[in-house]
């Protein structure tokens, strides 16, 4: 039987301060491969969102690899937008932090179609009132 | 999880805590045994500093939070039990050293058992 999930990922807490938004990034990518755990037409759509502090992770030319030799956020936010995910982030919270939308990343060097969406919190809200489940990171 | 007419539902907790430095693996943990109790099909999943918290050899100083006796418990109650494998290698965790129960997989594990589940309990890192 088709049936599909809706996954809320919300990331609120600032990058490489902690594991949490990076593990929120690679959570939600992982809905390319559950398949593998599912029946067939059983599907999870992730919406990954960031809000409050979160929207630092969006912030482009992050360089993690060269100061803490580990994958840059960014990095992961790219993959997401290069398999097509919704990848949302708060417009009054960037306009918070004086973040223009030139400082913010997207995943056109890697070919990606899907651009990060840059929206009212009213709009995240609409993606959290329709999730099946709410992952905070 | 409609427990009033005796419906037994499917609680998948999250849990990215650490087993040391908050309350917040223990409520996890605690939380997972109730519902199992109770008659409920329990899934946790560790993920982030959590992962690091399978391993068998734990020595319980009374100042400290401790999992082992707690997770065994679980698994004997029917509780499936599953560590990120790349979480716990980076922290040093190795399969020899695990618990025996506990499963190794994948995050797509953790959305295949939310897939499935009545109620989710994320209980996020510090």
């Amino acid at each position: 039987m088709s049936k599909d999930i809706k996954l809320a990922f919300v990331v609120h807490r600032p990058p490489y301060k902690s594991e949490n938004p990076r593990l929120g990034a690679t959570h939600a990518m992982s809905y390319q491969t559950v398949e593998i755990l599912l029946e067939d037409g059983q599907t999870v759509t992730p919406t990954l969102c960031y809000v409050g502090d979160g929207v630092l992770n969006c912030l482009n030319n992050q360089k993690a690899m060269e100061l803490y030799g580990v994958t840059s956020i960014e990095t992961h936010i790219k993959n997401c937008l290069l398999v097509d995910m919704d990848v949302l982030v708060c417009k009054e919270d960037l306009e918070k932090f004086g973040i223009s939308e030139s400082r913010i990343t997207d995943a056109e060097d890697m070919g990606a179609d899907k651009k990060l969406q840059i929206v009212p919190y009213s709009e995240i809200k609409k993606t959290i009132d329709t999730a099946n489940h709410l992952l905070f990171f | 999880m409609d427990i009033k007419g005796g419906i037994m539902g499917t609680l998948t907790i999250g849990c990215f805590a650490s087993l040391i430095g908050s309350t917040n693996y223990d409520f996890a943990i605690k939380l997972a045994e109730a519902a199992a109790s109770k008659g409920h099909k329990v899934n946790l999943w560790f993920s982030g500093n959590a992962s690091g918290s399978p391993t068998k050899g734990q020595k319980h100083l009374k100042d400290y939070s401790t999992a082992e006796k707690y997770l065994r418990a679980l698994l004997e109650k029917g509780v499936e039990v599953c560590t990120c494998e790349a979480c716990s290698l980076a922290r040093g965790v190795t399969k020899d050293r695990a618990i025996e129960g506990v499963q190794w997989n994948a995050m797509h594990w953790y959305l295949a058992k939310i897939f499935e589940s009545d109620r989710v309990l994320h209980i996020g890192g510090e």
